[in-house]
């Protein structure tokens, strides 16, 4: 057991846990955040992936011990105010989502790669960046057009605030 | 997953420390195959030291040619560096082609050519880039580092914390990706030096792991063009058969992926 201390969401928390204790385990049972999923077993599917300074990761494939001190963003963490984050009021527009297992994972996902790519994608480049997220039921065409439609829009707010 | 104890070191000293100190203990870097091993009970370790932060084992350092890759910088972190790329483009290339994003953003060039999985990346560019590997009390030369599936020439308790070598005048590496893991089915690493003298690894096929084809460096020695790889012949009774292809399939895949590699370089 070991007291273990993070930033998530903006906001400092500690809690008790194994070592062994997986990140998305510490973020789902300790915190009560169960918005990260777990998918598989294998570190493919991405239903976990969560930000860890700054950058996307598999929060079932990191120890909670390994994520100490860090500073951790998950789904939770995207809506500001009430409003929705542009990435997923574009999945909520272009019915970017079925059952909705996979969706916070994807959306986690398409944040970081707009960021990596400021913004500049086409649809080749989304399909390949979308290669550690599995969605079973969308048939992944109406992700790609979500990350497109937030990519675009978040890239012209950019163009517009600089 | 078994109970384990976990350790973040500070320093590499520190690290050896603790690895020193620990029964059954492991190196943890990126983690991105030793979690998920220690998720299936494949592995057990009683201790984990964790060398993600350590100072002196991050970042990418291009001095004239000569580079220098801190084993616990991430896939991410090569494939990103403007200052690598331009002098080796192809080991950026390779390194971002490594899993998904999310592989990238956590998995270490020490941890991959430490683990040495037969399919992995990293192993073909060590080999053929003539690279050594820096640990914690010695250097060993890539020849000499890779020793078989899955082995190494690690001692116990032995730390890599960099790996360094000469950028080439011109190197290309491509890969048959598995379609649901993105490790190389077979990938092959080539690379040509001022002075002529050629490089030719291949992953991902050989049954005891990353192997130079002479063969084909002959070829590529004589005519460094992929036209001179028709004529070379890819005896398939050392390669890997398995599930995703047969030897056969795999020796094929060698010269195609040689052709390619050429084409890149
Ligand atoms: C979904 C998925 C897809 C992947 N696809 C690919 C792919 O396409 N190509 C590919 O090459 N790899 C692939 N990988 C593996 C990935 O590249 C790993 O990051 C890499 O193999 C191990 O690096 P790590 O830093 O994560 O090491 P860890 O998992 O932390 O450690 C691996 C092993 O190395 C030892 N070790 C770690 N660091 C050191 C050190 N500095 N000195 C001595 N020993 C050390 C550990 O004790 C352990 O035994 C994939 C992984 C996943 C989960
Ligand atoms: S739950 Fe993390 S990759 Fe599937
Ligand atoms: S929406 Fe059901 S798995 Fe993607």
């Amino acid at each position: 057991m070991a007291k273990i201390t993070m930033t998530v969401n903006g906001r400092q928390v500690s809690g008790q846990c194994d070592d062994r204790t997986l990140l998305v385990h510490f973020i789902r049972e300790n915190l009560g955040l169960t918005g990260t999923h777990v998918g598989c077993d294998t570190s493919q599917c991405g239903a976990c992936v969560v930000h860890m300074d700054g950058r996307s990761m598999k929060s079932c494939s990191t120890l909670a011990a390994q994520a100490a001190g860090s500073d951790i963003t998950t789904i939770e963490g995207l809506a500001a105010n009430g409003e929705l984050h542009p990435v997923q009021a574009a999945f909520k527009a272009n019915h970017g989502l079925q059952c909705g297992f996979c969706t916070p994972g994807m959306v986690m996902t398409a944040v970081d790669m707009i960021r990596r790519h400021s913004g500049h994608l086409d649809e080749a480049t989304v399909r390949a960046e979308l290669e550690g997220n599995i969605c079973r039921c969308t048939g992944y065409h109406n992700i790609v057009k979500s990350i497109l439609a937030a990519a675009a829009e978040m890239g012209g707010a950019r163009v517009a605030a600089e | 997953m078994y109970e384990t104890h976990y350790h973040r070191a500070s320093s590499i000293q520190d690290a050896v420390k603790l690895r020193q100190a620990a029964g059954e203990g492991k190196y943890l870097s990126g983690g991105m195959t030793l979690i998920p091993t220690m998720k299936q009970r494949l592995a057990a370790p009683t201790d984990l030291v964790d060398v993600r932060q350590v100072p002196e084992m991050k970042g990418i350092g291009v001095s004239g040619r000569t580079v220098r890759i801190g084993a616990a910088t991430t896939h991410f972190e090569v494939a990103s560096s403007a200052e690598l790329a331009a002098v080796c483009p192809a080991i950026s290339g390779l390194a971002s082609h490594i899993g998904d994003p999310h592989v990238r953003h956590m998995g270490t060039i020490g941890g991959s050519i430490a683990n040495n999985d037969p399919a992995a990346d990293y192993p073909s560019a060590m080999l053929a880039l003539d690279a050594t590997i820096i640990t914690d009390r010695r250097e060993i030369a890539a020849g000499d580092f890779f020793t078989g599936l899955f082995e190494t020439a690690l001692e116990d308790g032995e730390l890599v914390t960099a790996i360094t070598f000469e950028a080439p005048a011109k190197a290309g590496y491509q890969k048959f990706a598995n379609p649901a893991s993105r490790y190389a089915m077979t990938g092959v690493f080539v690379v040509r030096r001022d002075n002529g003298d050629v490089r030719v690894a291949v992953t991902g096929a050989g049954s005891n792991g990353v192997f130079r084809h002479k063969g084909m460096e002959a070829a590529l020695s004589a005519n460094w063009s992929p036209d001179a790889l028709v004529n070379v012949t890819v005896d398939a009774s050392d390669l890997l058969s398995d599930i995703h292809a047969d030897a056969s399939y795999r020796a094929n895949l060698v010269k195609v992926m040689a052709k390619r590699a050429m084409a890149a370089a």
